[in-house]
């Protein structure tokens, strides 16, 4: 449904996108994970052909951005990063006005959206710049399906959204998915990933991955320790000298620890205590695709 | 069609929507035609004199009175010493000192050849020299009465009879208004679109419309057909006010002028588009177009008449729409001219027009 083939993009002489290249079969739901500033937003950009690639081609339905833009543009539901609905203009007249532009109505197409719209519909006279962040991104995704598109391309959809939020929109997607919709999300979150039917790994404008979350995560090639103590600096810190460690970062109350297959729990606790950390929990455990991620970037 | 009809009720609803829309639209416009119609008179009024009078006599006393009888003049001092009122003009309290000499009455007297002198505050020049003409011709006058007094036959010379023809009162509000008028139009036309587009850009709405199929003529025409209703309903209104509060005349043809003002419109409004196009930030634009309104209107003959620029700038006056369109508003309503006298002029609105929207729309880029 979306074929990426070896895009470049320059921006004078920063390279945004470094040959970039990968599929989306119809019907997946596909995640694009990357750090900000890794190219995400200027692949989007060239996908919904409102950017040139410097080389390289990609196609959506076999439309290629560049020669059948036209095409692209009837078939492509677009939720950019910013949020870039009318302010001033109300929930419905948002919609009429995204509708109309597309040269379809609301009531034609309200099957699609009907079950976003009924979250939406209590606050339809509102104006959407009074809209909170999640009600917001609920607009932008009614307005971007209304046409009936057959590709959605969300950029970073669950950035500035509270956890709640981003949850349910997510569950929209899954439900979407279910009515045959090929969506492409980037995101900047690794517990988005993991919802995604395939992802591909972005940073510096390179493919660092490309595979299923589930065989994403089981490639992570150490072995894998989550620590949990008092500091994580002091922890980190101390680490630093374990022989055998191969890396360990910082994962919110907790530290995961890599280390080589040789190192078992007694030393690494051993290594703790002699440093006076004092330890509340160590435990082996499965590598999450955040954990590939960082090991992908080191 | 309905995609049009769609943006254009969208736009009127945004427009509507600003709290400070309505007020800039329809407030704005009458206090600027009411309140620059009143105050961008050329005539001087009070001009403050002072006069050294070192005759001090009957005859200079009479002349004194004479001046200060005059509407145009303040009589603020009289003194015999030339000091006292240069201090004053050094004070800004005084415009013109006239000195009168010794013996001025008594060479008059004897039919000698006298002189009486006047000094002039000429920071602005222009007042200076109306102001001295004004003292002239009140001297002038004072010669001609006091020779005749006397019964002195005074030679006669050239009697010249002026007759102002389309404006007999030399009413200089006939004159200001229409043009005033045109400069409100303009510039809410300028701006409105100016800022229009650009504004799409700044708050990234653009991003989500330029991957709709919507066609740039359609977009384009959308956003102009609100301004263009919105600049009619505003020079029909600054009209009703030239009409019937300033009292002036309209002579020719209602239609012609909705006709030029009409084309005139596209052309202003596709000038706002340009603007939009080419700009990143609403800041940009209001530059650009606050640049350009300031040098047609500086340039357009409403203030200064065009034949009195230099060469060169003269010249540049042709690319001014401004321009023609007080040249026609002036003709047709206070000398009813027909079309056949403003032909030019339209047809330099209308090719401009033509060409300044086929560049705005070339240059609206879908694409980034």
């Amino acid at each position: 449904m979306i074929k990426v083939e070896n895009i470049t993009k320059n921006y004078g002489d920063v390279k945004a996108l470094k040959g970039v290249s990968f599929e989306v079969k119809k019907g997946q739901l596909y995640g694009l994970i990357g750090p900000d500033g890794s190219g995400k937003t200027s692949l989007f950009r060239i996908l919904t052909s409102l950017l040139m690639p410097s080389s390289g081609k990609a196609t959506l339905s076999d439309y290629d951005t560049v020669k059948d833009y036209k095409k692209i543009r009837k078939i492509v539901g677009y939720m950019p990063e910013r949020f870039s609905l009318y302010m001033d203009l109300t929930v419905e007249e948002n919609l009429n006005f995204f509708a109309t532009v597309f040269n379809t109505t609301v009531e034609e197409n309200y099957h699609l959206i009907e079950y976003i719209y009924k979250m939406l519909e209590p606050f339809k006279h509102r104006r959407a710049g009074a809209l909170s962040g999640g009600m917001k991104q609920k607009l932008a995704l009614s307005c971007a399906l209304i046409h009936k598109p057959e590709v959605l391309l969300l950029d970073e959809p669950t950035t500035g959204v509270d956890p709640v939020s981003r949850k349910e929109f997510w569950e929209m997607l899954k439900m979407l998915q279910e009515t045959g919709l090929t969506t492409l999300v980037s995101t900047p979150f690794m517990d988005d990933a993991e919802l995604c039917d395939e992802v591909a790994l972005i940073q510096d404008g390179n493919i660092l991955k490309i595979d299923t979350p589930a065989n994403i995560a089981a490639s992570y090639p150490h072995k894998l320790w989550k620590v949990v103590t008092e500091n994580n600096y002091n922890t980190l810190k101390a680490l630093d000298k374990l022989d055998g460690k191969i890396s360990a970062f910082s994962f919110g109350h907790s530290v995961h620890l890599a280390t080589e297959d040789r190192v078992p729990e007694d030393s690494i606790k051993k290594h703790l205590v002699d440093n006076n950390i004092k330890i509340e929990n160590i435990e082996p455990i499965k590598a999450s695709i955040e954990d590939v991620f960082m090991e992908l970037m080191r | 069609m309905r995609r049009i009809l769609y943006i254009v009720e969208k736009e009127f609803k945004q427009i509507f929507r600003d709290k400070m829309m309505k007020p800039i639209l329809f407030i704005m416009p009458v206090v600027q035609l009411a309140v620059l119609s009143y105050t961008a008179d050329f005539t001087v009024k009070d001009i403050r004199i002072f006069v050294q009078d070192q005759d001090i006599s009957p005859l200079s006393k009479q002349l004194i009175n004479k001046v200060s009888a005059s509407d145009n003049f303040t009589l603020l001092g009289v003194s015999y010493s030339y000091e006292e009122g240069i201090n004053e003009v050094e004070k800004n309290k005084i415009d013109v000192i006239l000195t009168i000499p010794e013996h001025f009455s008594r060479n008059f007297n004897s039919q000698r050849k006298t002189a009486l002198f006047i000094t002039a505050d000429a920071i602005n020049s222009s007042k200076a020299g109306i102001s001295i003409n004004y003292l002239q011709n009140i001297i002038r006058d004072f010669q001609v009465e006091q020779a005749e007094k006397k019964g002195i036959q005074v030679k006669p010379g050239i009697e010249v009879i002026t007759r102002n023809w389309y404006n007999p009162d030399l009413d200089y509000k006939f004159f200001m208004v229409p043009g005033i008028l045109v400069l409100l139009v303009t510039m809410i036309a300028l701006f409105l679109s100016g800022m229009n587009i650009v504004k799409e850009k700044e708050i990234g709405t653009i991003e989500q419309l330029n991957v709709t199929p919507i066609m740039k003529y359609q977009f384009i025409i959308g956003k102009l057909l609100p301004f263009l209703i919105i600049g009619l309903v505003e020079f029909t209104v600054g009209l009703l006010i030239a009409l019937y509060w300033f009292k002036v005349p309209f002579l020719g043809s209602i239609p012609l002028i909705y006709m030029f003002t009409f084309v005139y419109l596209i052309l202003i409004l596709g000038m706002g588009m340009f603007i939009s196009t080419i700009t990143e930030t609403q800041q940009q634009a209001l530059f650009l177009a606050w640049f350009f309104s300031i040098v047609f209107i500086l340039m357009s003959g409403l203030f200064t008449p065009v034949e009195s620029m230099p060469d060169w700038a003269q010249k540049l006056t042709y690319l001014n729409p401004i321009k023609y369109y007080i040249e026609v508003i002036r003709l047709v309503m206070l000398k009813g001219s027909s079309f056949s006298s403003i032909k030019v002029n339209f047809l330099v609105i209308v090719l401009s027009a033509i060409f300044i929207n086929m560049a705005a729309i070339r240059n609206y880029k879908k694409t980034a």
